[in-house]
């Protein structure tokens, strides 16, 4: 498992140790908002029975740097992890988790939510559902 | 010699993941494009309609981009991640 702030990885992660690795990072940060993407049974009304990822080696992780250092300049916050999971996941495996340390709250929340909507805008990062009718691939980014 | 790659759904269009293709010096990207969707027909409406990015060395590029011998051109569809 990798330790940077920016990963691409087929490993789980621990929600804990990159919460804590971003609270270690700074004693001036005061709050920490994280999101964690989840793969859900359901989709545009039908069962998913698995998800595969596939990402763009080297431009997805450019990317998502790209997106951390995007984030520290725009808000006030002081620390951004992300990591993104790839290959075939099951339902109720982790997929993404984003990290945000700040001094204050506001910016944390707002950062964080800044970066999963950029990060499903911009990264490339594919998705492809197993259903009972077939394999789609995803092409919408809710 | 440049390096074409496919991702995601355009990997099944296509029947590969990876080209590697012989380009006159001075070809723009619009060029190679054009000669694309003649040998690739599936990926006509994806490129016209703007739906496939098309990225040249992990960079998306215009359309007038003069290609060079060692580029890796990769045909992006819609991001799904996240």
């Amino acid at each position: 498992m990798g330790q940077g702030n920016i990963r691409i990885q087929n490993e789980d992660f621990s929600v804990e140790e990159e919460t804590l690795r971003v609270r270690e990072s700074s004693r001036r940060i005061g709050g920490i908002v994280s999101f964690l993407g989840t793969a859900r049974d359901f989709s545009k009304g039908q069962e998913i029975h698995k998800i595969d990822f596939e990402h763009y080696p080297g431009m997805a992780e450019k990317r998502l740097s790209e997106i951390r250092e995007q984030a520290l300049k725009d808000y006030d916050i002081i620390e951004v992890t992300i990591i993104h999971r790839v290959g075939e996941r099951s339902i109720g495996e982790n997929i993404v988790l984003i990290v945000v340390g700040a001094e204050h709250r506001q910016d944390a929340f707002r950062a964080c939510s800044w970066c999963i909507d950029e990060l499903k805008r911009i990264t490339p990062i594919w998705k492809k559902e197993t259903t009972p009718k077939g394999v789609v691939w995803v092409e919408e980014h809710p | 010699m440049v390096k074409l790659r496919f991702f995601a759904v355009l990997k099944h269009l296509v029947g590969k993941d990876e080209l590697a293709l012989d380009v006159e010096k001075g070809t723009s990207l619009e060029k190679l494009l054009n000669k694309l969707v003649k040998d690739f027909p599936p990926l006509k409406e994806g490129l016209q309609e703007g739906k496939i990015l098309v990225s040249v060395n992990q960079e998306v590029v215009e359309r007038s981009y003069l290609i060079n011998d060692g580029d890796e051109i990769a045909f992006l569809p819609p991001f799904a991640g996240g």
